[in-house]
């Protein structure tokens, strides 16, 4: 097992014909990933090396099955994308484009809790699990198969850290970028959560940064539903403290969103933060040899 | 992107919101004129990002001319540091406006909140002073609710939330008009962050924004010409440089120039040049440009900053390969005199080919690291100490 995408994902991506979508798209499809549509509106019957493509997602889903689908849409487009996907019948919906209004995220967002789709993303590098199926911009050849889960909020961070876990001769059974943006469809917690439930995972590493409380409250979450070791990394301790307007962000996160109070949080349920990449891979490939 | 006071409170009476009449001056005689034409007495209000404005200094109320030509020639070029240290920020314009007849003074504001994917609205009777302060002292004094994303905010659910934080009785619909008005802001002009403190009642039961915290979703600000505009003023030479190459550079203090792809991993190589002692000047995230005139453009805005004396390059291979990397960084190197010593750590996709690329070119003052430990250790040593 693995979480999110496996052997049985069936992809359709949206924006296939464009340049992103179809370098990615089919660099997805090279590593295996099952590419079975890509959606472009008024491009339906041409194809993109030989995958079909539908002028729309419900299409790919009738026409060629299609059970994931991929948003490689330009941003001020992109949330009507996934609205679009989330109605099309898909089981999982892959938002990679960045710099989508968060107002619009927020509909988007109560949209797919409804429908019962699970939404990973925006501005995310998406999901890879190793030996079966990658759905995104994960650059693949830094993640072996193997028994450490990885939820993160960036892309190249968790290239290194993935990098300095094979080296350390370990490897993944998912990687999940869940993305940096306000309001994404899924957080650490839901992450943690498939996790926990994957027998494949053995150990979780978490790769946080500043801003909002995501971090505090997974450590809650933690504490109460995840029997499994998690290792976490945050960055951005030196970053500056920012031009903070008003005071009502502290107010309701009840956390200034510091790396250090994240840190604080996640140690004091007992979940050992990392002070590099390097340590938190080397802590990471430490406690799965004592499991 | 953050408004300045006077900005969000324009933004404000185009929804309907009452506002004090104002006028904004970049200089003493202008600040003189706007208050003449205002009247007495009449607040001259230093505009800069940040809380805390009123115990620096940066607000008077002048009764006369006289006191209004001091009061802005105080306030006009002073430095203001906000309550947890950020800034300094230089005041280089005021806000006029009218004195306003307060009975009450309350708190309002509208806000993102990620944690719930809501709107939340938030209202005291405790207005005022320091909003923090009356959440933690006294927490049923703030009344907190979130907004139902699948319906409308009506006016009856305005005025149940300002009834509960017990605003005056008589004031009660005038300001769940506001509240309701405030709500209608952040949707139609994507403000993740509406603060309000003081918002008065008048003793004509008038209610009033006296003051304006706006923060807009950057993201948005295509469909927002106006607001667009003010975005495209930047103070910091640096930031207006970079912005105006196309990248995400933000000003630190120190001297050691930071250039790494991808937000997180720039983030961390701040955190591990701190942890081996140096001090970064930068945060500058190249993103995927392998470009020679990418790197050429984010090496001309970290050296333009004066107190740099190294920099470090950190790379990632991803999809962006590393030989182009460092073809981009031998062409750029021959485009620019840096002057100064270049750390650059390549890991990643085709590293060994951009490492053998860079050894080959022989570039004087490059220094390259296996890792981003001793990458960052390597850099604090040659950039010596903050002087």
């Amino acid at each position: 097992m693995s979480i999110v995408v496996d052997e049985g994902t069936k992809l359709a991506v949206s924006g296939l014909t464009g340049r992103e979508g179809s370098f990615h798209g089919l660099r997805n499809k090279a590593y295996g990933t099952d590419l079975v549509a890509g959606v472009t509106p008024g491009k339906g019957g041409q194809d993109v090396e030989g995958t079909p493509v539908f002028d729309t997602i419900a299409e790919a889903v009738t026409e060629a099955g299609a059970n994931t689908s991929m948003i490689f849409v330009p941003a001020r487009f992109a949330a009507a994308a996934i609205d679009e996907a989330i109605d099309s019948g898909v089981e999982t919906v892959i938002a990679i484009t960045e710099g989508i209004p968060v107002l619009d995220m927020l509909n988007t967002y109560w949209k797919a809790k409804e429908a019962g789709v699970r939404l990973i993303g925006p501005n995310c590098p998406g999901v890879l699990s190793p030996g079966k199926a990658n759905v995104g911009i994960i650059p693949a050849q830094f993640f072996d198969p193997g028994p450490i889960g990885v939820v993160s909020k960036s892309g190249t961070l968790t290239y290194q850290i993935g990098n300095e876990l094979k080296q350390a001769g370990t490897g993944n059974s998912s990687i999940v970028g869940i993305g940096g943006d306000p309001i994404v469809g899924s957080d650490f917690i839901d992450i943690l959560e498939l996790y926990e439930a994957d027998p494949e995972t053995e150990l979780i590493v978490m790769v946080g940064e500043i801003g909002g409380d995501a971090e505090e409250r997974a450590a809650e979450f933690i504490a109460s539903e995840v029997s499994k070791p998690v290792v976490a990394y945050i960055a951005g301790f030196t970053a500056p403290p920012g031009k903070q307007m008003g005071h009502a962000g502290a107010i309701i996160s009840g956390s200034s969103g510091t790396a250090q109070a994240k840190k604080d949080a996640l140690e004091a349920k007992g979940v050992r933060v990392g002070e590099s990449p390097t340590e938190t891979a080397a802590i990471a490939a430490e406690m799965l040899r004592s499991l | 992107m953050d408004l300045l006071e006077y900005q969000g409170k324009q933004l404000f009476a185009k929804h309907g919101i009452a506002v004090p009449s104002g006028e904004v001056a970049k200089t003493v005689d202008d600040a003189v004129a706007a208050a003449e034409k205002i009247g007495y007495p009449c607040a001259i209000k230093a505009q800069v990002l940040i809380g805390g404005r009123g115990k620096a200094g940066g607000i008077k109320i002048a009764r006369n001319a006289e006191e209004a030509r001091e009061h802005a020639g105080a306030i006009l070029g002073m430095d203001i540091v906000g309550p947890h240290g950020e800034g300094p920020f230089r005041v280089d314009q005021v806000w006029v406006e009218g004195g306003s007849d307060i009975a009450e003074e309350y708190y309002a504001s509208v806000i993102l909140d990620r944690g719930e994917k809501k709107l939340l609205t938030m209202v005291s009777a405790k207005g005022g002073m320091d909003i923090e302060a009356v959440a933690a002292e006294d927490p049923e004094a703030l009344v907190k609710r979130h907004v139902d994303p699948t319906r409308e905010f009506t006016a009856a659910d305005a005025r149940s939330i300002v009834a509960d934080a017990g605003l005056a009785e008589d004031a009660l619909d005038e300001a769940a008009e506001v509240l309701v008005k405030l709500a209608e802001v952040a949707r139609e002009e994507d403000a993740t962050l509406i603060e309000v403190n003081p918002l008065i009642a008048t003793a004509g039961r008038e209610v009033v924004a006296l003051d304006s915290k706006v923060t807009i979703d950057g993201n948005a600000l295509f469909r927002h010409q106006d607001l667009a505009e003010i975005a495209d003023t930047v103070d910091d030479p640096q930031e207006q440089m970079a912005k105006e190459k196309g990248l995400t550079y933000v000003k630190l203090d120190g001297n050691v120039g930071i250039l790494a792809n991808g937000a997180g991993l720039c983030m961390s190589t701040l955190d591990v040049v701190a942890q081996a002692g140096g001090a970064p000047a930068n945060f500058l995230d190249a993103g995927g440009g392998s470009k020679a005139e990418a790197i050429v453009n984010a090496l001309e805005v970290i050296k333009s900053d004066a107190k740099v004396s190294a920099i470090l390059f950190n790379i990632f291979g991803g999809i962006t390969r590393c030989d182009e990397i460092a073809n981009g960084i031998v062409t750029a190197s021959q485009q620019i005199d840096l002057g100064m010593p270049l750390v650059v750590r390549l890991d990643g996709t085709n590293s060994e080919e951009g490492l053998r690329i860079l050894a080959e070119a022989n570039l004087p003052n490059l220094h390259q690291e296996k890792t981003m430990l001793d990458a960052a250790r390597r850099v604090v040593e040659l950039a010596g100490s903050v002087a």
